[in-house]
């Protein structure tokens, strides 16, 4: 999104993400031209998923005059799918604030043998000695105990990775965490 | 009676439904094993290790397979819509389900159809989805994290994901948060807050807070937050005001905790089973076995 579009939104006041409670779980998939929207559709929808072509809101409006409405907690699956397409967006972002950004603050707690980061919601805790992943907490979607259970126990640089195994929004917080980690545990 | 409605990590899982018993490390549903080592199947594992010191009967389980791609919790939501109205739960905790802004509105609809409102406690998936809805107002409990309450208190963000940066610096000023939270209606009528600090709050400001036993290994521990919320809903179920529940349910899980002598690579199963002497010694200590007319009631 251009700065210009930014300020335009924030100058207007103008609150063209959606107050309509029934699609604040929504997001918009944002891409570069018409077509890529058309075969994104295609393959979103044969894979299943509700979706549906609408036109971008004035915070996100650029080259292309279409997006793609869809579930945005099944973010992590949904780009996945488009990325072994290759039609990864240029955004993702959701329908109640367009201008929100996905978390980038880490909290870091350091307990001698043991090290934990924490981005948004959801929390990844490794033994330093070893480097093997003790812990997983917080989170609340399905996907949660689904990754807990694939990972604890693993050693840090060879277990299954969330954005890999992992679903929706937390399973992409915990992949923030873990690069997090893994950043913070490299020599 | 108390029912308790979540997943399991376990796509073959079919919704299964029934009264939920504690077997050595497992929780057994209509002849199904789960182990108890985090989510919705820690939370009945401490509702019911706190039940047994309460003389409550077995929590009823509603659960099913998801592991994130929302098929799971979709067949629940459905299930609930379609069967709640003729229940007669007197509290309803929901909890690991995948967010659906739809769904939890069918669900809530239902609810609205039985004989008696239930009690509402609502936490994880659950109470995002509640959250995002606008109709958080209707539940009766919240039991956030610090980074949840930051989510509750963004009166933008659909999700923890996108909670604002300035929020999320906020974490060491719980009581404006919880403030702002419910100053845009994103809050239910009590909340209580897990973390260094727990704080039990409702709109009218802090009811109590609790900071001892302080166990700072237990903050790294998948599903502590699970076995407190566990505890506070078979609190909640003995007839308990809200409060008075959320305030001892976050002492006896300290207490648990500290009984364990966790380290961070402590296994929440290790503190489910230091619940059932934690609640004796809390409730002995508080004094809180009385009951009252309603449950929950003030």
């Amino acid at each position: 999104m251009t700065l210009l579009a930014r300020l335009k939104g924030a100058l207007t006041g103008k609150k063209a993400a959606s107050s309509d409670p029934s699609l604040r779980d929504r997001g918009f998939l944002v891409f570069e031209n018409t077509s890529e929207v058309i075969a994104a559709e295609n393959l979103l929808r044969e894979a299943g998923w509700k979706v549906r072509v609408m036109g971008p809101p004035a915070e996100i409006r650029r080259g292309c005059d279409l997006v793609i409405e869809f579930p945005l907690i099944e973010r992590l699956e949904i780009g996945r799918l488009l990325q072994s397409a290759q039609l990864p967006p240029l955004e993702v972002v959701p329908v109640s604030g367009p201008l929100l950004q996905p978390v980038d603050l880490f909290h870091t707690v350091d307990y001698g043998d043991y090290l934990m980061v924490r981005a948004a919601n959801m929390k990844i805790c490794v033994d330093k000695r070893s480097a093997v992943i003790v812990n997983i907490s917080g989170g609340g979607c399905p996907d949660v105990p689904h990754l807990a259970a694939r990972m604890v126990g693993q050693h840090l640089n060879k277990a299954p990775q969330p954005r890999d195994i992992g679903h929706t929004l937390c399973g992409y917080a915990l992949q923030l965490a873990y690069e997090e980690l893994r950043r913070q545990c490299s020599p | 009676m108390l029912a308790i409605i979540g997943t399991v990590p376990d796509a073959a899982v079919p919704i299964t439904v029934g009264p939920a018993e504690l077997v050595g490390e497992e929780v057994v549903v209509a002849g199904r094993a789960f182990a108890v080592n985090r989510g919705t199947p820690a939370l009945l594992a401490a509702a019911i290790a706190t039940g047994g010191v309460l003389g409550l009967p077995p929590p009823m389980a509603y659960l099913v397979g998801d592991i994130g791609l929302g098929d799971g919790s979709r067949r629940l939501y459905a299930h609930l819509a379609a069967t709640l109205p003729a229940c007669d739960h007197e509290l309803l905790v929901f909890h690991y389900l995948q967010p659906d802004v739809d769904w939890h509105g069918r669900v809530l609809l239902a609810i609205g159809e039985m004989r008696r409102r239930p009690l509402l406690i609502a936490d994880a998936g659950y109470m995002y989805v509640a959250k995002m809805s606008g109709q958080a107002e209707d539940y009766d409990l919240f039991t956030p994290d610090v980074g949840e309450l930051s989510f509750l208190a963004d009166d933008q963000a659909p999700h923890p994901f996108y909670t604002r940066g300035f929020l999320l610096h906020m974490d060491g000023e719980v009581p404006e948060m919880i403030a702002r939270a419910y100053r845009y209606g994103n809050a239910a009528r009590n909340l209580l807050v897990k973390g260094k600090r727990d704080y039990v709050a409702c709109p009218t400001g802090i009811l109590a807070e609790i900071a001892a036993p302080s166990v700072a290994a237990m903050e790294p521990v998948g599903g502590t937050g699970d076995t407190l919320t566990g505890i506070v809903a078979a609190l909640v179920a003995s007839r308990l005001p809200i409060p008075r529940a959320a305030e001892a349910a976050a002492r006896i899980n300290r207490l648990a905790g500290a009984m364990a002598r966790p380290t961070p690579a402590t296994q929440v199963g290790e503190l489910i089973a230091c619940i059932a002497p934690a609640a004796a010694q809390a409730l002995a200590d508080l004094d809180l076995r009385q009951s009252s007319a309603q449950p929950g009631s003030a």
